[in-house]
């Protein structure tokens, strides 16, 4: 079960013809896709399209009408894979992944698809996660496009736009007997708009066909001599194949007025920005209308030709507003343009900054400098307000960096202030726009805030033994995995050196495998990376290689960073999947001996002294530690409507929480730098004599039991309480109290005469 | 080969000069982190807005904003839902906020409000913030060993200078006492800022129609709106008056003497220790204290000034120092009624729930040892069969239920303990180290007032239990074997201030050996800690 449920927003996409649809970007795909006769569907879940494979398992009753299989695909690869039913069959399938760690690991097949071909249009669908917000390394789905001859689809970001994208992919991969590639990006993904539906449509051709009349065709097998025919196909063939279909459609779009000798050259991701930054300067209407030439790329890969020297054959001059390092449609933009020996000028990366998003105040800055060199009058700086106008500004930036010299660190929070360069406009600014405004930059204190371990997350504990045996046998080489775990390379924590990828945790630490030293590194590998292809790549390889490493296996139940989806380990009961495989059995199915499995990971105790027991045990192999207890955030979100309705129906329920006794609290704060549960937090100290603030624990509370386990396993103050709060007590819950505060009671109040007397 | 001809590219729409409207989108940025119910509140503005028939777009960056970290929310409606000619607009909406051209930013706690100006999203010429100035703070702000916190003056103060309308208050507060979310809170004081052209019913139809928590929303939509509608007060300055008015008749004679002898700015801390030690000990205890404070007093009269700093610092640390934490201590405030009740509030139990209280407690030997006469606690303390004994059974932690019978009157005959207190080992070695500090701080306050100052804030350092105290107590009497070196000199008052500071860096104290290493002191740390 998911961590967002859309059972009710998938009842939209049963909406038909001429109905409007409002909702997220991700819906509108699903939407889109069932308009298209797709018959089956597969993928992996990840940021920023975990939602979409969350509203296609929400909507498997409506797939299920119309005859569309579902997959939630072991890895990438996988899903990759699965589009091999559009190889030799009038299949329409899509995939859908995240980029680039997506297509990383789904390019082999990825590769073989494409170098084959396809009969039935398949559909990639990568949610490319670039820019802010951002969790993985900035790297361009368009490389995997170029270098696989896959046609790589980024449509402007509005519904209507998207769901057209989507529709036509499947024509224009028929078209061209190719794969297709869809960019959503992060903000697409999410947001929230509207379009006019169609039908659902029923795949004309049915899986079950296909099973039942199994085809083949051995020139679509990448085996030589076919493959050299398949590289030939791609350039002779299917290319002006796409190219044809792609300027017969009109898929690209050109705005403005053609007779311009300037224009913009824009992938269609980017329209939006662009208005928004053509508006601020008087240049567009609200709806986007307006005078400056726009050839608008929806088809990023490949580049028609025809259109862009048609767009050019009038211009003195374009600037290329390509998002993304390198500047891959640039190169080639240049390369058709000369070919023919078109001299208009090409400028891009020249004027816009080689890396980073390109947000709305990037664009403004070229656009004004492009303007500046060509169009002058364009450049209306006085019709910006004085806020934008300010961003525009060469000013210095002010960056406190922290001084890292001892002394002046124990001195004071020393800051030091920089200036770095920024580049100035290249022409000067005429003298009738007003000065430029100079809006200082605050220099506030504030802090990072990265995203950490959730309150009462079973995955804190295991790193707080870690530190725990850190102190006693001295620190070892951590190596991380992809995953909610990951969060402990942060402060309170500050445990690993390298993560290598989903499921390479100890993948990542194989070098370190020598018999000259005792100490041993320690891998992480979440349950989800373990499945993905931990248990091959890290635990086959390890005891295939003698390795005497420890590895650490969280099993939380859940593939809980990507939203809390189910996986082969996960113990809840899922209608649709297989689940409650235990990793144990897998462990020792490829040859480890010393596994050991904690069931109680908040047993911190326990869990340092097994560490400890792996860290230095004199047995030769791998050793691998699997610690289980279900994911916080989908645990509470699972038993919360249980303890409501128990609670309703007069049921005994005991509901649990910590704090702290703020007149025993010495405001040492040894708990936080253990914990870093985000309910234990601070707060002013109630005494008038001391001033450090004291521990508090804050009302979002789940009672997990860290606090008191750490207290415990630290030995940290007495100051942690566990409260129990008893609703609907039963009969011996309340006479048991009663007896008890009856003597309580008085002895309490014995006590509170000497109290008063002093108070 | 490649074509010479090319194809006319077809423009897709008809050239339209730019319209020339005034009206422009309004774009609303949210700030907020994980769990506070930012996406809903983006929810509330689009439903808000399209019920007008007003185009709208929301966006965010999610991320990992529901594991702890920040996210921004952005939405952009055109408030218009069709043109003159009767012609229903489609506008092209940005997917972020651009810095210098956002209308509306709601930041739901103040470092985030921080982060938006920081960001430069909120500009003198157009932008309505409202914020919440309630703290959620930082790893690194709670982390600290000392007091980590930000200053929030000037959170305050650059928000007020770069917005157009500055709406702010402790909106956490305002959605816990109404039962609902923060979201709740800002959403009403968006609609009481009138930033928006919609009235406040139709804000809180967009309540209704999402139909969760409906009536405690609108409660905390109602406090939102009035705080908006009220002149924004600083609310972040909140003062803390010592709570020591009340007087016993056993006090008087105390407080009396405290009046006669003693500065009056010294009056309040003096008033508060002597309470403090009566309260951990007795009355004798608490007159001990103020002898001892006697000598300080007279020097601090010779050399210090109206202030009396070095008085009111050593008579506060010398409180503390006196109350330091045992178990006996800890016993007698875990049992108190006036606690019990607390915790109750606290962990907001109903009057037909049964409340259970557990203790977390791990007394080791060395405290058990401390607690017990001098005799008996060097005895236990001495490598032999009963030493090891007591360490393996006190190895593990426990849990006390205060709240049962049996963990109660345990609890309560280790409080009853205190009469023995002042013969027990660990008070001696307490009240030996404390005349050694008050000796050092007399011996300075002639030559050096400065430097005895610094040395009666290093007392800060000895706090906690178990390890903390020890580290606090190394660390401490490290400092004190520099004395020597620091005293007389002028930079010594700098360096003893350094030191201190460096010491609540970290707890492996990294920071104090890189600071010595620094001064090329380290042989002189090895020496004093061998002496």
């Amino acid at each position: 079960m998911a961590e967002r449920s859309f059972k009710k927003e998938v009842q939209k996409l049963r909406i038909g013809e001429g109905e409007v649809f409002a909702g997220e970007g991700i819906l509108a795909v699903t939407k889109a896709l069932l308009q298209s006769g797709v018959s089956y569907v597969a993928g992996y879940q990840g940021a920023p399209i975990s939602h979409l494979m969350d509203v296609l398992a929400d909507a498997s009753d409506i797939m299920e009408e119309l005859g569309i299989h579902f997959e939630s695909s072991a890895s990438e690869a996988t899903a990759a894979a699965t589009l091999a039913a559009s190889v030799n069959y009038p299949l329409r399938g899509a995939i859908t992944f995240k980029a680039t760690a997506g297509t990383n690991v789904a390019s082999d097949p990825l590769s073989n698809l494409a170098s084959g071909g396809v009969t039935g249009g398949a559909l990639i669908i990568v949610g490319e996660d670039y820019g802010e917000g951002s969790s993985i390394m900035q790297e361009r789905s368009h490389a995997f496009a170029m270098k696989s001859q896959i046609w790589l689809l980024d449509p402007r970001p509005n519904l209507p736009s998207i769901v057209r994208a989507v529709e036509k992919s499947f024509e224009l991969s028929e078209a061209s007997n190719t794969p297709v590639m869809l960019q959503m990006r992060i903000r697409a993904c999410h947001m929230h708009g509207h379009f006019v539906a169609r039908d659902n449509v029923r795949p004309s051709f049915t899986l079950a066909q296909a099973m039942e009349n199994p085809s083949r065709d051995i020139s679509r097998i990448v085996l030589p001599p076919a493959s050299f025919v398949h590289e030939d196909e791609k350039i002779n063939k299917r290319w002006p194949a796409a190219v044809d279909f792609i300027r017969r459609e009109q898929l690209n779009e050109f705005f403005g007025d053609e007779s311009g000798d300037y224009g913009l050259i824009i992938q269609g991701g980017m329209y939006n920005t662009v208005i928004r930054a053509l508006q601020l300067l008087g240049l567009a209407d609200v709806e986007g209308n307006t005078d400056v030439p726009l050839y608008v790329m929806n088809v990023a890969y490949p580049l028609i030709d025809d259109e862009l020297r048609g767009f050019c054959q009038t211009k003195q001059a374009v600037l290329m507003i390509e998002e993304g390092q390198p500047e891959f449609i640039e190169q080639e933009v240049h390369t058709s343009l000369r070919r023919v020996d078109m001299q208009t000028r090409v400028h891009g990366k020249d004027m816009l900054p080689r890396v980073g998003e390109y947000t709305t105040t990037v664009v403004l800055k070229a656009l004004v400098k492009f303007f500046d060199r060509y169009r002058p009058e364009l450049a209306a700086r006085q019709l910006l307000s004085e806020g934008v106008r300010a961003t525009l500004a060469p000013r210095p930036v002010t960056i406190p960096v922290r001084v890292a010299t001892a002394a002046e660190l124990a001195s004071t929070a020393a800051t030091k202030t920089l200036t770095a360069p920024v580049a100035a406009l290249p022409i000067a600014v005429p003298a009738s726009v007003p000065a430029i405004v100079e809006t200082p930059v605050p220099a506030l204190d504030v802090h990072p805030r990265p995203p950490s371990f959730c309150t009462g997350c079973p995955e804190r504990p295991i790193f707080t033994a870690m530190k725990l045996v850190e102190r006693e046998i001295g620190s070892h080489h951590v190596s991380c995995d992809i995953g909610c775990h990951l969060f402990s390379i942060l402060p309170p924590f500050n445990l690993g050196a390298t993560t290598m990828g989903y499921g390479l945790g100890w993948a990542g630490a194989s070098a370190f495998n020598s018999s000259e030293t005792t100490r041993r590194t320690i891998s992480i590998m979440g349950d989800g990376g373990f499945w993905h292809n931990g248990l091959t790549s890290g635990v086959g390889n390890a005891v295939f290689n003698k390795n005497d490493n420890v590895l650490v296996i969280i099993d939380n139940g859940y593939s809980a960073a990507t939203g809390g989806q189910d996986i082969l380990s996960s113990k809840a009961e899922n209608a649709s999947r297989v689940t409650n495989m235990p990793i144990e059995k897998a462990v020792r199915g490829v040859g480890v001996e010393w596994v050991r499995t904690i069931t109680n990971t908040y047993e911190i105790s326990k869990m340092r002294d097994t560490l400890r027991d792996a860290l230095t045990t004199t047995v030769r192999g791998p050793k691998v530690i699997i610690a289980q207890s279900e994911c916080m955030l989908n645990k509470q979100r699972r038993i919360k409507p249980l303890m409501r309705k128990r609670t309703s129906e007069g049921h005994r329920v005991v509901r649990e929480r910590f704090g702290v006794d703020s007149d025993t609290c010495t405001g040492d704060h040894s708990c936080i730098r253990l914990s870093g549960c985000p309910s234990l937090s601070i707060k002013d100290n109630p005494d008038p004599l001391r001033r450090d603030p004291v521990a508090t624990v804050i009302d979002s509370c789940v009672g997990c039991g860290v606090c008191g386990e750490v207290a415990h396993a630290a030995v940290l103050c007495p100051s942690f309480y566990r409260a129990q709060i008893i609703g609907n007590p039963t009969r011996l819950d309340k006479l048991t109290a009663r007896v008890a505060s009856v003597v309580i009671g008085f002895l309490q109040r014995r006590l509170a005469i000497r109290e008063l007397s002093y108070a | 080969m490649h074509e010479t001809k090319f194809t006319e590219v077809s423009f897709a729409k008809p050239v339209v000069k730019p319209a020339d409207t005034k009206i422009r989108p309004i774009g609303i940025a949210i700030l907020a982190m994980g769990g506070e119910g930012g996406g809903v509140l983006a929810d509330w503005i689009v439903d808000l807005a399209e019920h007008e028939g007003y185009p709208a777009q929301s966006t965010s960056v999610p991320g990992v904003a529901q594991r702890t970290g920040t996210t921004v929310y952005y939405v952009e409606f055109f408030p218009q839902a069709a043109d003159a000619h009767g012609h229903s607009v489609v506008p092209v909406l940005s997917l972020m906020p651009v810095p210098g051209d956002v209308d509306i930013v709601i930041a739901s706690e103040l470092m985030e409000m921080g982060r938006a100006v920081q960001r430069g999203l909120v500009t003198s010429d157009k932008t309505t913030l409202i914020a919440s100035t309630n703290r959620v703070y930082s790893m690194t702000e709670k982390s600290s060993m000392g007091d980590g916190r930000v200053d929030p003056k000037p959170f305050i103060e650059a928000a007020r200078a770069a917005a157009t309308r500055f709406v702010f208050g402790d909106f956490a507060v305002l959605a816990e006492k109404s039962g609902s979310v923060i979201s709740a809170a800002l959403f009403g004081a968006l609609a009481g800022t009138g930033a928006l052209p919609f009235s406040r019913e139709k804000f809180e139809l967009a309540i209704r129609r999402a139909g969760v928590g409906v009536d405690s929303s609108l409660k905390a939509f109602n406090a939102g709106f009035e705080l908006a509608q009220k002149d924004p007060v600083d609310g972040t300055a909140a003062i803390r008056t010592a709570a020591v008015e009340r007087t016993q008749s056993l006090l008087k004679a105390l407080d009396a003497r405290i009046a006669a002898e003693f500065p009056s700015v010294a009056a309040t801390v003096l008033k508060a220790g002597v309470r403090r030690l009566a309260d951990y000990q007795n009355l004798g205890y608490a007159e001990l204290y103020l002898k001892r404070l006697a000598s300080i007093r007279d020097l601090d009269r010779r050399y210090g000034e109206s202030d009396a700093r070095l008085l009111v610092e050593t008579a506060r640390y010398l409180a503390l120092w006196m109350s330091y934490e045992d178990t006996v201590r800890v016993a007698d405030l875990k049992i108190r009624a006036t606690r019990f009740q607390r915790v109750n509030k606290e962990v907001k139990a109903k009057s037909d729930q049964v409340l259970h209280i557990n203790e977390y407690f791990h007394p080791r030997i060395d405290e058990i040892a401390d607690t017990l006469p001098v005799w008996l606690g060097k005895f236990l303390m001495r490598p032999g069969r009963v030493h090891n004994l007591l360490e393996r059974m006190t190895s593990k932690g426990r849990v006390v239920r205060t709240t049962s019978l049996s963990g109660f009157l345990l609890l309560y005959v280790v409080a009853s303990l205190r009469s023995w207190r002042p013969k027990s080992l660990r008070y001696q070695r307490e009240h030996a180290e404390m005349n050694n500090w008050l000796a050092h701080i007399e011996r300075h306050a002639g030559s050096q007032y400065a430097l005895a100052l610094e040395i009666a804030e290093c007392q800060r350092l000895v706090k906690g239990y178990g390890d903390t105290h020890a580290r606090g107590m190394r660390n401490f009497k490290l400092i004190e074997g520099l004395l020597p070196r620091l005293a007389g000199k002028e930079e010594g008052v700098s360096r003893i201030r350094q030191l201190r500071e460096a010491a609540l860096k970290d707890e492996e104290g990294m920071q104090l050996a890189a600071l010595l290493r620094d001064w090329n002191w380290s042989n002189a740390t090895a020496a004093a800690s061998a002496h």
